[in-house]
């Protein structure tokens, strides 16, 4: 059976890498920035680069903050990468505090530019990062823990519950969140499109679920 | 720390992969597509694309090869070769690309490197420098085009300039080592590291799997390039992979 992925298209500009990935894996795609095509999606991928606030402005304007909550009322899943990950939070302290989705209670904050040990480090964190696990979730079904994804970013979600937080890695000493979950709601820090065959199952998963 | 990666470099003229010696002597190898996924089935973390030619003749030819090798290859993919202006990287970047290696027209325009970074993140920069060693045998001299034009310019200084600017990472290739298997230019790649913060990829002249060990033990270098030594099946990504753990090197497990 295909699945069907709407990617919401509010702007962000390449999106090649992500549709080019579900599809490679059997996936029918549909970029919109329909609210109507975004609300009744069977699957609903949220990508994005650049910032938190530019981001929740494009998606304003584009009166698809009530669609993609209308979408998660209904149980279907919702997929995040990256900045789309972030947006699922409360609000980000990413220049000033700006509100988010609201889809998972929490806070975005910037990955630590200063390790455990006091030196600094380099800001954003880009790279093959090894991965934690820390709950189980139909979206890991079949992964190892300590599995290495790519990662480009400067900040990062912190959920208020813990249990929402179901991946890290480790940027220095520091705990990043790698992928946050409540429910029908997931995202990824990481690129799963970009991190090679294990990050396909990922993807894989999240066509299923 | 992120793991340390190991890249696959493909230099490309016209649609053909090929290598030179010395960055010149081209010989063609073949379809640098097919190279490129059978490199990502071997468990390489990076793809790196250059189009050899394209300061020639003014542009990057690689669009096609890359909009080709994203549809099945899905790891990070770097380009470089001919990319004048913040279009061209845009054009490369939407073909499915992650980052973009300036060289020539750094040199010619440095402020290239600052509009890059401010359109598309540091990240997204890689100053790529061509490396010869100075007659004198002390310090080394910037040259662009496959190590056939001299800048006048010193490595370590532009460098420094480059990462200021705004560079995300630095490519270095040392022009003396390239394709001669010799081992990387360790005394070089150093320097470099000690001087800047931004990740450091090791190009030219891997022949054993020694070399790669050496320079990731002996230097911070973030990244081995590898091109001959993989396109001619002298050995595996998993070998080199396994040969660096066992120096010590934190590398991903595909």
């Amino acid at each position: 059976m295909t699945s069907n992925v709407t990617v919401a298209d509010y702007g962000v500009g390449n999106m090649f890498s992500i549709c080019g990935a579900l599809e490679y894996l059997g996936a029918s795609v549909e970029m919109t920035d329909s609210p109507d095509r975004i609300a009744s999606a069977e699957r609903l991928l949220l990508p994005g680069v650049g910032a938190f606030a530019d981001a929740m402005d494009d998606i304003c304007n584009r009166n698809l903050v009530e669609p993609i909550q209308s979408f998660v009322s209904t149980g279907r899943p919702l997929l995040g990468i990256c900045l789309g990950a972030q947006l699922l939070l409360s609000e980000s302290e990413e220049f000033g505090s700006h509100p988010g989705l609201g889809l998972i209670p929490g806070r975005v904050l910037p990955v630590p530019n200063v390790a455990l040990d006091g030196r600094p480090q380099r800001i954003p964190h880009v790279g093959w990062s090894d991965v934690r696990f820390r709950h189980p979730s139909p979206l890991l079904d079949g992964a190892t823990d300590g599995t290495a994804f790519y990662f480009v970013h400067s900040f990062h979600a912190v959920p208020s519950d813990d249990r929402c937080c179901l991946a890290v890695c480790d940027y220095g000493g520091h705990e990043v969140t790698a992928i946050v979950s409540s429910d029908n709601v997931f995202g990824c820090q990481f690129h799963p499109e970009k991190s090679g065959p294990k990050g396909l199952d990922i993807l894989r998963n999240y066509l299923i679920l | 720390m992120p793991n340390t990666r190991l890249v696959a470099r493909l230099d490309v003229k016209g649609q053909n992969l090929i290598k030179g010696v010395h960055l010149e002597g081209l010989r063609v190898i073949g379809d640098p597509n097919i190279y490129a996924r059978r490199y990502y089935d071997m468990g390489i973390d990076e793809i790196l694309y250059m189009d050899i030619v394209a300061s020639l003749y003014g542009r990057n030819n690689l669009t096609d090869v890359v909009k080709r090798t994203a549809r099945n290859v899905f790891i990070p993919i770097t380009v470089g070769g001919g990319i004048r202006s913040i279009d061209d990287a845009r054009d490369i970047l939407r073909a499915g690309a992650d980052k973009v290696a300036i060289n020539t027209a750094a040199t010619k325009r440095p402020e290239l490197i600052s509009e890059l970074a401010r359109r598309f993140g540091k990240q997204c920069v890689v100053l790529s420098i061509e490396a010869k060693r100075l007659r004198s045998g002390t310090g080394w001299e910037v040259y662009t085009d496959n190590g056939r034009e001299q800048t006048g310019l010193d490595v370590l200084e532009w460098v420094q300039r480059g990462v200021d600017l705004g560079a995300g990472e630095v490519l270095v290739t040392s022009v003396d080592q390239e394709g001669t298997r010799l081992g990387f230019e360790i005394e070089l790649l150093r320097e470099i590291t000690k001087l800047v913060d931004v990740p450091v990829v090791a190009s030219g002249g891997m022949g054993t799997l020694d070399h790669a060990a050496a320079v990731l033990t002996e230097c911070r270098v973030s990244a081995v390039a590898m091109a001959d030594i993989l396109h001619y099946d002298r050995t595996t990504v998993s070998e080199v992979r396994e040969h660096v753990r066992a120096a010590g090197i934190d590398v991903r497990i595909p």
